[in-house]
């Protein structure tokens, strides 16, 4: 009996697998369900929620000052970036001014927090890929950096350090001579990170064409910060709506042309260079002076005050106890976080608790158009992807 | 940005409210889709990012939420946020035709407050548990929730059980004389 060609060719459905969420390029909790027809990716259907802890609801339930170590505890990885953005809201609400110091040490930090996030979204996105070595590098960097967290707020991670009104103490003596030092040498590190991958064949067959995001599409899918910009959208909010200092900073905005994934990874390593560069120029410009509004309701008295002055107990211990009411409105306050745009969306009542505290995750938006960025790639191209998106789970799941 | 005023004649608005940081536009919620569609379309203000949306429990107003789309200009650089009311009956329509991010933001409104969105292709829940029941951002859900989860030794697998507290969540809410 003769087998007709037709019956030999088995017609093949899609093939689904579990990806995650115990997986280490899933950068987290990330569980996905993949079609593949073969190795190539027809559908990428991501769940989340795994790391869901209720942040928004918990907020609600906890005075304005006790609900700020939770926004270091959404993303991870740039920690004072979210702080600042929620302390932002609060007191564009209480209309509190932040003395010039306090804007400048805020601003030095968010952007050692913009480097901590690169170093970390690059090294891991390298070590995703396969290069281990730039991962080591990173963390080594990351190490210095979390040192100079520490040295402020004594916590190497979750620092509560910026607060509404300003930032929780002045820095120590010598610090801004560590971090001079530590610009001088970080320029040379940037330089071997680049030597290591921006022209290694394997990581540019890797990551150039792969991911591909025109400037329409991602304006459509509401992509923020990197992903915007590796499109060759000229945006970034510490140029268009300008808070803190940055109005009186220099600094570029590094655009991608072709918007793949290389383009971004290129992106995050001249942000890294800019940061340095904004981090030089208010060193130059900081002066002694306030690291806080000297609003004894808003803010926490300083030492002195309360070591001299009965009435500054009662404030400082009313501020810790009792909290502050902020006054009834509503505002949407949103920074450019390393990750793109954070936003806080808040809503007082007139009393200590926020009524309502909306958190506007960058990777939220960018993870659900993993679907569209991931179709008709490779399955290896997922974790490139994933890489690329620079995905946390503690912000994205709240 | 002085020209919203003359939005006005677009859309009906309850109420327009322009302060020095924002610009907010009350509206009803059967005007929402076309509201955002004239924003997005319309040459004069180009409203083409969808940064988030947001749903808003009211317990005890005259209206149960409320629920905030922001919108960003890239060109006029400018936010705006379109706020409707609605109860608990009621249902919105999706927006995903125009926006197509606002799917899981939708989804997460639908999952924390239940609020239905007419027209949304794929609502399922998204950041509870798979089988979760309740909507947990409404203010009537309790902070600790009614079903919690832990490791049974003796039957070698994860166990469902109601919440039982040793001590009552302790709410520091007294009257203040000064």
């Amino acid at each position: 009996m003769q087998i007709k060609k037709s019956e030999l060719t088995k017609k093949l459905k899609t093939f689904t697998i579990n990806f995650g969420p115990q997986h280490p390029a899933a950068h987290g909790v990330l569980r996905l369900i993949l079609e593949l027809t073969g190795e190539v990716v027809e559908k990428a259907d991501p769940h989340i929620g795994l790391l869901h802890r209720g942040t928004e609801k918990l907020i609600e339930n906890k005075n304005y000052l006790q609900s700020l170590p939770y926004f270091d505890r959404l993303d991870y990885v740039s920690m004072m970036a979210q702080e600042h953005t929620y302390s932002l809201a609060v007191e564009s609400l209480c209309k509190l001014k932040v003395p010039v110091r306090g804007q400048i040490i805020r601003v030095l930090f968010l952007e050692i927090t913009r480097i901590l996030n690169h170093l970390l979204a690059v090294g891991c996105h390298a070590m995703d890929v396969g290069a281990m070595t730039p991962f080591l590098w990173a963390f080594e960097e990351r190490e210095k950096l979390m040192e100079f967290y520490e040295r402020v707020s004594g916590a190497r991670l979750h620092a509560s350090y910026i607060r509404p009104g300003g930032v929780s103490s002045d820095v120590p003596l010598g610090f801004l001579d560590d971090l001079y030092f530590f610009v001088l040498q970080f320029k040379t590190r940037i330089d071997e990170f680049e030597e290591m991958l921006s022209s290694n064949r394997i990581w540019k067959e890797r990551l150039v064409d792969v991911g591909i995001v025109s400037a329409k599409e991602a304006v459509d899918w509401g992509f923020s910060g990197v992903m915007l910009r590796g499109s060759g959208l000229t945006w970034d909010l510490r140029k268009s709506q300008p808070y803190e200092m940055y109005s009186a900073l220099e600094f570029d905005i590094p655009t991608g042309n072709t918007g793949d994934c290389y383009d971004r990874y290129l992106i995050r390593i001249e942000e890294m260079r800019q940061s340095l560069n904004i981090i030089s120029q208010l060193l130059n410009l900081i002066k002694p002076g306030s690291v806080r509004t000297c609003s004894s309701k808003e803010t926490s008295p300083f030492r002195f005050e309360i070591k001299n002055s009965m009435e500054s107990i009662i404030h400082h211990f009313k501020y810790y106890s009792e909290g502050f009411n902020v006054p009834a409105g509503e505002i949407y306050s949103s920074t450019e976080a390393p990750k793109g745009e954070f936003g806080v969306y808040l809503i007082s009542d007139g009393t200590e608790r926020p009524y309502r505290c909306k958190i506007k995750a960058p990777g939220f938006g960018h993870l659900q158009a993993l679907n569209f960025m991931a179709k008709n790639h490779m399955i290896a191209d997922i974790v490139t992807i994933i890489g690329t998106q620079d995905i946390v789970f503690g912000e994205i799941d709240r | 940005m002085k020209n919203l005023l003359g939005l006005q004649k677009f859309f009906p608005k309850v109420l327009l409210i322009i302060n020095k940081t924002e610009s907010i536009f009350v509206i009803l919620k059967e005007h929402v889709f076309f509201s955002i569609l004239v924003l997005k379309k319309h040459i004069g203000y180009q409203f083409n990012l969808l940064s988030c949306i947001s749903g808003v429990d009211l317990l005890g107003s005259a209206y149960r939420f409320a629920v905030t789309y922001e919108i960003l200009s890239f060109t006029f650089n400018n936010r705006i946020r379109i706020k409707t009311y609605l109860n608990e009956t009621d249902i919105l329509v999706s927006i995903i035709p125009i926006f197509k991010n606002a799917n899981w933001w939708e989804r997460e409104i639908w999952d924390l407050y239940g609020i239905f969105f007419k027209g949304h292709t794929d609502l399922r829940r998204i950041l509870t548990d798979y089988g979760f029941e309740g909507y947990p951002m409404r203010k009537d859900f309790p902070l600790q929730g009614y079903i919690e989860l832990r490791y049974e030794t003796t039957k070698k697998r994860i166990i469902m059980e109601f919440v039982e507290l040793a001590q009552e969540i302790r709410v520091f809410n007294f009257e203040t004389s000064w």
